[in-house]
C-alpha cells in the first residue's frame, strides 16, 4: 500500500509529509518531523501527554491519524516560544517548579494555553477540570494549577 | 509505525459526501470503520483487535460536521464534537441535559473530538450521551444503500457494542425534537473518581409540566446498569400526574431500581449500582423540574 501524502500547516509552515494509514499524528509528529516535543505517555487518549492544537481545538494526538491533519493547522509545543522569549505560561512553569520529570509538560502547557485562550480568568476548580485529561505522577499538580492561575493572573495586569 | 499490528494494508478515505461514504462502505468486503472524532476507533486499533481494512472519515462530509436547526429543534450533524455542542448557546438553553451528558464524556482534548454519534454507535452501556438523548427524545439519520430512515435512539444499540445499522449503514445525524413549553431535561451519572471515568450508574429524565405544575408527560433512561441504557416506564408513570412531590420521586427510585440489572465489579457492586440509579434519577427528576418551571 502506498503512503498517503498530506499537505498542513504545522506551527504557521506549510507542511508536507507521507504518513501510512494507519499512523497516528503523534507518530508522524515525532518519527517524521522530528517535533519530538509532544510526548507519548498512554497512547490511549487518558494522558494527555501527546495535547496538540487542531484548528484551534485541543486534542491528543495519540488519537488523530496522520492522514486527518490533511488541509488543517496543528499547532504543537514547538511553536509556542517565540524564539528565545518564552510563553507566559513556559516561565511561570520554571518560577514555579512546575515540573519534575518533564515528560507531562509539554501537553500541559499547551492544554493551559487552550483554557487561557478562552478563559482568562478561571478559577482552581476550571483550572483543574480542565487539566483533568492531563497526568502528572511526579508533582501532585498543586505547583502546575499554581503556575497556570499566577500566569493568568499575570497576563489580565498585563 | 502505526498504531495497529502493523497491517499495511489498512486503507484511508475521506469521501466529500455521505452518498460516497455509503458506497464506501457498502462495497466494502472486509471490515470498515467509521471515524468521525476517533477516540474509541483508534483506542481499539491500539488494543491488538484485528485493524480495520478500511477506515472512512466522515469529517469532510460538510453537513455532518454542522449544528442547524429544524422544525424548532435541532440537527446534529455525526461529526460535530462534543464541545461544539457546549458552544451553541442555542442548543445548550433548550437541551442542558444532553449537552452536560455529552460533556461528561472524557477529558477536555476528547470532548475536541468525541461525538454523540460515535458514543451511541461504540454501544457502551455506559454511554452517558444516550439516555439523556432517549429521555430528549433524539431520532437518528441512517444512511444506507436503500433509503434514509430515522429511528429513536433507543432503538440503535441492541446490546453491548451491537447496533441495529445494517450493512453499509450508517448514522449521518442526531435529530433534537422542538422542546415543549415548560419541559426540562437532565442527566446524572455516579463514577468513583470526581473526572475522567467511566458511569457506574446513570439516569436521564425529560418532563413536561401543565400550567399548575403538574406533570403531564415523562421519560425516564437508566444507563450502566444493564447490558445497554433503557428507558423506564413505570419511571416515568410514577412522575405523570403529580407535582413530584415526596411519594412521587420515591417510586421513581423504587421504579429505576427495580429496572436496574447490574454488573458486580470493583467499580460498584451491584447492590450499590442498584441502590444509586434510583438516587441519580430522583436527583436528575428534580434539577428537570427546575428547569421546567424556568428556575
Amino acid at each position: 500500500m502506498s503512503q498517503i501524502p498530506v499537505t498542513t500547516t504545522i506551527n504557521g509552515d506549510a507542511t508536507e509529509f507521507l504518513c501510512e494509514a494507519d499512523e497516528t499524528l503523534l507518530d508522524v509528529l515525532r518519527d517524521r518531523l522530528e517535533l519530538s516535543g509532544t510526548k507519548e505517555g498512554c497512547g490511549t487518549g487518558d494522558c494527555g501527554a501527546c495535547s496538540v492544537m487542531l484548528d484551534g481545538r485541543l486534542v491528543c494526538s495519540c488519537l488523530v491519524l496522520g492522514a486527518e491533519a490533511e488541509g488543517r493547522e496543528v499547532e504543537t509545543i514547538e511553536g509556542m516560544a517565540e524564539g528565545d522569549t518564552l510563553h507566559p505560561l513556559q516561565k511561570k512553569f520554571l518560577e514555579h517548579a512546575a515540573l519534575q520529570c518533564g515528560v507531562c509538560t509539554p501537553g500541559f502547557l499547551i492544554a493551559a494555553k487552550a483554557l487561557l485562550e478562552t478563559n482568562l480568568d478561571p478559577t482552581e476548580t476550571e483550572v483543574r477540570y480542565w487539566l483533568a485529561g492531563n497526568l502528572c505522577r511526579c508533582t501532585g499538580y498543586d505547583k502546575i494549577v499554581r503556575a497556570v492561575l499566577d500566569t493568568a493572573a499575570e497576563m489580565r495586569s498585563a | 509505525m502505526g498504531v495497529g499490528l502493523g497491517n499495511e494494508m489498512m486503507r484511508y478515505e475521506a469521501p466529500e459526501s455521505t452518498k460516497a461514504a455509503v458506497k464506501l462502505l457498502a462495497g466494502s468486503r472486509d471490515r470498515a470503520r467509521i471515524l468521525a472524532g476517533g477516540t474509541d476507533l483508534l483506542v481499539q486499533m491500539r488494543s491488538g483487535m484485528p485493524e480495520p481494512a478500511l477506515v472512512i472519515d466522515i469529517k469532510h462530509i460538510a453537513a455532518m460536521g454542522a449544528i442547524k436547526r429544524e422544525a424548532g429543534g435541532f440537527r446534529i450533524g455525526a461529526a460535530v464534537p462534543s464541545a461544539e455542542l457546549g458552544e451553541h448557546a442555542g442548543l445548550v438553553k433548550a437541551w442542558p441535559g444532553v449537552v452536560e451528558a455529552a460533556g461528561l464524556i472524557g477529558s477536555t482534548q476528547i470532548q475536541g473530538r468525541a461525538t454523540i454519534v460515535g458514543n451511541l454507535c461504540n454501544g457502551s452501556p455506559a454511554a452517558d450521551s444516550v439516555p439523556a438523548m432517549m429521555v430528549a427524545g433524539a431520532r437518528a439519520r441512517i444512511a444506507g444503500p436503500g433509503r434514509r430512515r430515522d429511528l429513536p435512539v433507543e432503538k440503535v444499540v441492541v446490546g453491548p457494542g451491537k447496533t441495529a445499522l445494517k450493512r453499509g449503514e450508517l448514522i449521518e445525524s442526531i435529530f433534537l425534537p422542538k422542546r415543549p413549553a415548560r419541559s426540562g431535561d437532565a442527566y446524572l451519572r455516579f463514577i468513583p473518581r470526581t473526572e475522567m471515568d467511566i458511569a457506574a450508574a446513570s439516569a436521564g429524565v425529560f418532563l413536561t409540566l401543565d400550567r399548575k405544575g403538574i406533570c403531564t408527560d415523562a421519560r425516564v433512561a437508566i444507563g450502566a446498569v444493564g447490558p445497554r441504557a433503557i428507558l423506564v416506564k413505570p419511571a416515568a408513570k410514577a412522575l405523570i400526574g403529580t407535582p413530584l412531590d415526596e411519594a412521587a420521586l420515591t417510586q421513581l427510585a423504587a421504579a429505576c431500581s427495580a429496572a436496574a440489572r447490574p454488573i458486580d465489579d470493583k467499580r460498584g457492586t451491584k447492590e450499590f449500582r442498584t441502590h444509586v440509579v434510583g438516587v441519580l434519577a430522583r436527583r436528575a427528576a428534580v434539577i428537570a423540574l427546575k428547569r421546567a418551571k424556568g428556575e
